[in-house]
């Protein structure tokens, strides 16, 4: 019985925390949502590069690591952990993914090691409308010759990213083409959100160029794939969230005092406490049996994907709004911390999917696994 | 990352398994899950099966091998513990004395005494069980009123306990009462083993919201108990208590009874105004929650089996258990009859509706034995997230200067 990670992943967890640290990522978070021509922070994305971070999943004979999902998933809760203000989930949880799982070997040639190596940055696009995207409301269509027309929504770092994965309509169904962002006929606009220290775009296409990755008509069961796969990784950074803000919580409950004593010893503050540890403590541990079964490949991946998904968003929703709560008016402070991780908490939340559609899924699949 | 067992761990589960196989029958998973219907029955079956046990070596596993035992490590307890549940055997009677009163005998008890009484309690030939709690002592266990007075090499006992599993089937038991009021709470405190069917004790069940007498009081009423029979130093009384409470904490697990397998089964075939249950957005958001908790403790167990495989301390982590196993009963107990609708108050008589009803009458009361659910979140802030403990109103106070509200 081994559902724990191996001394040398605990080992690379540490480094990516003493480096996050170092780096003082959840600083340059701050400066990104203060700063309206910041986007990310170029100087910590180019750090995480040069440690090979881009690479983990890319087999070694493209440049990169030929790591598991194992490793990625011990630097995700880290990445959750200090809000990095980077590219990262987009171009390495789904974009890099796409392309693994789905992409010719000529696609693969060109875009991989340039991804290892940061020359290439990449994101996806599905969302057109203020709803849930399903197979039937796509409307950006590709035509015979790969063209894209169309408008994408809430895409996010597509101003930074030099590719982008689009979820299109071709009369043979919906297919995954890969677009180049440099051309011209693509237009880029800053959308605000919710969550300032991670920037997000409209992208327009006219008659803009593109190369179908995978199937003609099946692309909408590998877009779900990898978002099953990203599911997985976004529940650790929502651990890592849930985490950070509970030892917030914990250690201002230790130093605040009222009434002539620390608010801490106050029961009502000790179970709210205890419950954000209950949460935390079920994610993490439906996040390790989702980690097995993401990189075992596991018949019953996407339900603990589901389940992984559905406990952490409800985890690192509970802790990050508990622990402003817990702050008092400080908490609802521009200067505190607290509003970075409910803000981040919400984005997480909905950014591959509401609560609801992740437990809905989650239901869809027991009801498949009980029909046999 | 994997779910195999050690090289050494499979042996030991086949084992386990070939012994259990050989010597015990399967469970039938399509019995409702009820209560125990004939006690003196039970009790007859539960010895058999421990004697069986006993002459084979799996009685008690945990025991040093002086006593019997082979010294298992958690891990092999566990793995013991997951076979034997595959089986349809009598369970729980001698929890309380192999888990709790059998170790603080051998720590101590003398050796006359450990000969005496630790081989009958591994054979199931005596029963034993645990007298601490109070009426006016339950979270606040160590505020027990129980009287101790020394008379000669005796000690004279008055007072009351309750919630006592099993004393009245019980050979022995452990009891800590006070033994002076004058000191402060937790020193006052002294710790017996004693005969049950001593003179003076009246046993009397306590009929429960279920119907059902899992539970008694215990009346003590001039109650002799020589003083050898005293476990530790007088005034150590909570010392000694407090290693069998861990011991306890240890023990109280999951809330058994029906869960979310049960409550999906049941929403796929249930009627609900013309479509299934399961069709229901409400429905599926709660099978959705409880399977997430259902899972997240046993993802949790897993993690705590493997540190204990590697041979590590395991983390706090499996403190929650209680907690969300409680909880998450008396919601799907909730759910199960009101899925019935009007019909739903009906008390039925057997198969799966009497399981969620037994589920939600039940769930109130695992929510407060061993560890209510207030006490267990104050435990989890205090030793895990390490939050100040509140002021105290008891400390430093004589114990019979301390509020009691009466």
């Amino acid at each position: 019985m081994n559902l724990d990670f191996s001394d040398e992943q605990k080992f690379l967890k540490e480094e990516a925390k003493k480096f996050l640290t170092n780096e003082e990522a959840l600083k340059k978070a701050r400066n990104v949502m203060e700063n309206d021509d910041a986007h990310f922070d170029n100087d910590l994305w180019k750090k995480i590069v040069e440690l090979g971070w881009t690479g983990i999943r890319i087999p070694e004979a493209y440049d990169g690591l030929g790591l598991s999902h194992l490793e990625l998933c011990v630097i995700a809760e880290e990445l959750g952990k200090s809000l990095a203000p980077t590219p990262f989930s987009s171009s390495v949880y789904i974009f890099t993914e796409f392309l693994i799982n789905f992409a010719n070997d000529e696609i693969k040639e060109k875009l991989l090691p340039a991804l290892v190596s940061g020359e290439a940055i990449g994101t996806f696009a599905v969302t057109e409308d203020l709803m849930a995207p399903t197979k039937e409301n796509i409307n950006t269509s590709v035509s015979d010759n790969g063209e894209i027309s169309g408008k994408k929504i809430a895409i996010p770092d597509a101003k930074i990213a030099t590719h982008l994965i689009v979820v299109a309509k071709h009369s043979s169904g919906i297919q995954l083409r890969l677009v180049d962002l440099s051309d011209k006929s693509v237009s880029i606009d800053h959308q605000k959100t919710i969550d300032e220290t991670r920037a997000h775009y409209s992208v327009s296409f006219n008659n803009t160029p593109s190369l179908l990755v995978g199937s003609q008509s099946d692309g909408w069961s590998h877009y779900n794939h990898v978002i099953n796969q990203s599911a997985v990784l976004f529940a650790f950074e929502q651990v890592g969230g849930a985490e950070a803000t509970l030892e917030m919580a914990t250690s201002y409950a230790k130093e605040r005092y009222a009434f002539g004593r620390p608010i801490g010893s106050y029961q009502a503050i000790k179970h709210k406490l205890s419950d954000m540890y209950v949460a935390l403590t079920l994610a993490r541990s439906n996040c390790y049996y989702a980690a097995w079964a993401l990189n075992s490949e596991s018949a019953d991946f996407e339900l603990a994907a589901a389940t992984a998904r559905v406990s952490s968003t409800k985890a690192f929703n509970l802790c990050s709004q508990e622990n402003i709560q817990t702050h008092g008016g400080n908490g609802f402070t521009w200067e505190y911390d607290c509003h970075l991780y409910y803000k981040r908490a919400k984005l997480l939340s909905v950014n591959i999917g509401s609560l609801k559609n992740w437990k809905n899924k989650l239901v869809n699949n027991l009801e498949k696994s009980n029909t046999h | 990352m994997d779910f195999k067992d050690t090289t050494k761990e499979a042996e030991f589960r086949k084992k386990c398994h070939d012994w259990l196989d050989a010597n015990a029958p399967k469970k039938d998973s399509s019995k409702a899950i009820s209560g125990v219907n004939d006690e003196t029955e039970y009790l007859a079956e539960a010895a058999k099966w421990q004697k069986k046990k006993y002459d084979a070596g799996w009685a008690m596993l945990h025991w040093p091998k002086e006593y019997g035992g082979i010294n298992a490590s958690p891990i092999e307890r566990i793995i013991w513990g997951q076979e034997e549940s595959k089986f349809d055997v009598p369970r729980g009677v001698y929890d309380i004395g192999l888990g709790m009163c059998g170790p603080v005998l051998m720590e101590y008890a003398t050796e006359e005494q450990k000969q005496r009484y630790l081989p009958p309690m591994a054979e199931g030939k005596e029963i034993w069980c645990q007298l601490f709690s109070e009426p006016s002592a339950g979270s606040d266990v160590a505020g027990l009123r129980s009287k101790a007075v020394k008379d000669g090499d005796n000690w004279i006992i008055n007072g009351q306990k309750v919630w006592t599993s099993g004393a009245h089937y019980s050979d022995f038991g452990i009891l800590v009462v006070r033994h002076d009021p004058d000191a402060e709470k937790h020193k006052g405190l002294t710790f017996f083993f004693l005969d049950m069917k001593s003179p003076g004790i009246e046993v009397r069940p306590i009929k429960q919201i279920t119907g059902t007498s899992n539970f008694n009081e215990v009346y003590f009423n001039d109650v002799v108990i020589p003083d050898s029979q005293r476990l530790g130093e007088i005034g150590d009384g909570w010392k000694v208590a407090i290693t069998t409470l861990m011991n306890e904490r240890l023990a109280v697990g999951d809330a058994n009874g029906v869960d979310v397998e049960d409550a999906f089964k049941l929403a796929k075939k249930q009627d609900d105004e013309g479509d299934t249950l399961i069709n229901d957005g409400s429905v599926r958001d709660s099978i959705a929650d409880w399977y997430c908790e259902a899972k997240g403790l046993s993802n949790t167990k897993l993690r705590t089996m493997s540190a204990l495989s590697k041979g590590e301390t395991p983390g706090p982590e499996a403190s929650i258990t209680k907690i969300v196993s409680a909880n998450k009963l008396q919601s799907i107990g909730n759910f199960g009859i009101d899925s019935m609708d009007m019909a739903g108050m009906l008390r039925s008589d057997e198969g799966v509706s009497r399981s969620f009803q037994n589920a939600w009458l039940g769930a109130p009361g695992l929510r407060i034995a061993g560890g209510t659910d207030e006490i267990l979140k104050n435990i989890i802030a205090e030793r895990i997230l390490g939050l100040p403990q509140d002021p105290r109103a008891d400390k430093g106070v004589a114990f019979k200067d301390i509020p009691s509200g009466n």
